[in-house]
């Protein structure tokens, strides 16, 4: 028999298997095929990895300075120190945002004790090794917060469920970097794979409201973020009410520019109504003032 | 002097002829240029992620090079039955030791300055800038380290019976030393007094390479120079360290019935 021939054989055979199978082998993988090689790869594992990468971020925006394994104990607790900027004071912005920068200075000399780890050197062998290492705090400033941009990506790779990785890195790009559409092409990435984040509509809502200056898209985005804070946190034994106070505020902010202002001290009552500010005289004396704006009935 | 100097030349020369430099050098240059050609976000400036990676792989390769080199001067030269028309010319032993520290450490030099100028242009090249000091200073601190991998290797070549085994067992003492350097005392605080007491005397006793390590850290972000007294004082705690290994290589060496089985 012609060689040939079987070879022709034998290839339209394996294609025909090929096409008729190939449709059922995809169901056995449960829908798989679609993943990310990382997760393929890694399995759950990724998450172990996306943390690790994650911290690697924090060890560069702190610029190296950052408690070992052995100062566990001094480790920062959560991402929110990674979104504060120094003092920097927004132009136009200073009356509205001032119970912000009261939470953010609360914040951040918590953040401070958190990283007061180098206690006084014990021997002598240990004070001379503090002259080669890295023994001050500082955050990354001036355009360096980009540092910790490759981290943030492959952390989001890795684990695209851990959700601070898009907001802190669509922080720094929007409000530092002026990268605002990298910044919502990631977020958008991460609502995807997190449909229900109220810290991403927040986000994607202060990106909306300070870049593109659309008020009507960001009231939407902070809107949808406090129907999902609403849904989720009531009901935790320790809601995450810094969100929540962000959301509010930001939302009577943008009233307040709008003029609205009887909605503007609607969003700061519930502020203070649901205990989320650390500082309710402020938002108090804020509402006198929309309440002395307002045109009498 | 000069004696030193021949055997140290003949390390040298091993290090061109062999392919380890070369190897752990292209896997170096591939894995940063790699790395450099990553976009993330379309931002161009990004640099510290790659000094770091391009650093710690000088790291790794230069340990591998100065174990590897140190590991088997010794037991080739017993293998090779070498080390008999050696030892038989007037050469003392500890000549044979200086000159194969010396040839090692130079040998880890000169891989050294390749690696840093490699670094050197592809970070300055991202980067804009060529702090050209700290550069020198990071390269020096690494290659003084290195001095004690050497002394310690050599060491270890006199005491252990193959090659293999002192380079494994090495580098976990260096590992150890890198990874609990610095904390072995904090760690010794929370245990029962004889471990306390133990843990504490090798804290004191062994040699503090991490603070070599914390060098580079330095360098990737961008901390500015260490004081130049505090290198002098580090290239001679090292210069003791080196000192005390090579001695008790001598020590041993001296004494040691050289046979090939």
């Amino acid at each position: 028999m012609n060689p040939w021939l079987i070879l022709t054989f034998l290839v339209t055979l394996v294609f025909t298997f090929s096409t008729w199978l190939q449709p059922r082998a995809a169901k056995w993988s449960g829908g798989r095929e679609s993943d990310h090689l990382m997760q393929v790869l890694l399995g759950d594992g990724r998450k172990i990895l996306a943390n690790h990468v994650f911290v690697q971020a924090d060890v560069y925006f702190h610029s190296g300075y950052y408690p070992s394994v052995f100062d566990q104990a001094y480790t920062p607790t959560n991402s929110s120190h990674m979104t504060e900027p120094g003092h920097e004071e927004e132009p136009g912005h200073a009356d509205g945002v001032d119970n912000q920068h009261e939470t953010a200075e609360n914040h951040e000399s918590d953040h401070e004790k958190e990283m007061s780890f180098l206690k006084e050197p014990k021997d002598w062998i240990e004070a001379f090794g503090r002259r080669f290492m890295i023994t001050e705090h500082k955050h990354l400033e001036a355009g360096k917060e980009r540092e910790m941009l490759p981290f943030l990506k492959l952390s989001a790779e890795l684990d695209p469920q851990r959700i601070d990785t898009y907001t802190v890195a669509a922080y720094w790009l929007s409000r530092t970097l002026g990268k605002t559409d990298q910044a919502e092409e990631f977020l958008r990435e991460g609502l995807k794979a997190n449909p229900r984040s109220y810290e991403i509509l927040f986000e994607l809502g202060r990106i909306s409201y300070e870049n593109r200056k659309d008020t009507a898209r960001a009231r939407n985005l902070w809107s949808a973020a406090l129907d999902r804070w609403n849904e989720q946190e009531p009901q935790k034994e320790h809601p995450n009410l810094f969100a929540l106070d962000q959301i509010l505020v930001h939302l009577a902010r943008l009233e307040e520019k709008q003029g609205n202002y009887a909605q503007a001290i609607h969003w700061l009552e519930e502020a203070i109504a649901k205990d989320a500010t650390p500082s309710p005289d402020a938002l108090r004396k804020q509402i006198e003032e929309l309440k002395a704006k307002m045109p009498p009935k | 002097m000069n004696t030193i100097f021949a055997l140290a030349g003949i390390v040298i020369k091993e290090l061109y002829r062999r392919k380890d430099f070369y190897v752990l050098f292209v896997i170096t240059a591939v894995i940063t240029l790699i790395m450099a050609s990553v976009n993330v976000f379309q931002e161009g400036k990004i640099v510290r992620y790659l000094k770091d990676i391009c650093l710690l792989l000088i790291w790794i390769s230069s340990l591998a090079i100065a174990i590897g080199t140190a590991a088997r001067q010794i037991p080739a030269e017993r293998e090779s039955r070498t080390i008999f028309p050696l030892l038989a010319k007037p050469v003392s032993r500890w000549q044979v030791i200086v000159g194969k520290f010396l040839g090692c450490w130079l040998a880890c030099g000169i891989a050294l300055v390749v690696f840093y100028l490699f670094f050197g242009v592809v970070s300055g090249a991202k980067e804009g800038s060529w702090p050209i000091l700290q550069y020198f200073q990071a390269f020096w601190l690494q290659w003084a380290m290195l001095g004690v991998v050497v002394a310690m290797v050599l060491l270890g070549s006199v005491l252990f019976s193959a090659p293999s085994a002192n380079a494994t067992i090495c580098l976990v003492a260096l590992t150890g030393i890198f990874v609990l350097g610095s904390h072995l005392h904090k760690l010794a605080g929370t245990q029962p007094a004889p471990l306390a007491i133990l843990l504490s005397v090798i804290y004191f006793l062994m040699p503090h390479l991490e603070w070599f390590y914390a060098a580079r850290e330095r360098l990737v972000f961008e901390q500015g120079l260490i004081g130049w007294g505090d290198c002098g004082l580090a290239t001679l705690y090292v210069a003791a360290y080196v000192g005390l290994f090579l001695f008790l290589t001598w020590l041993i060496f001296r004494r040691k019935i050289l046979t090939t089985g």
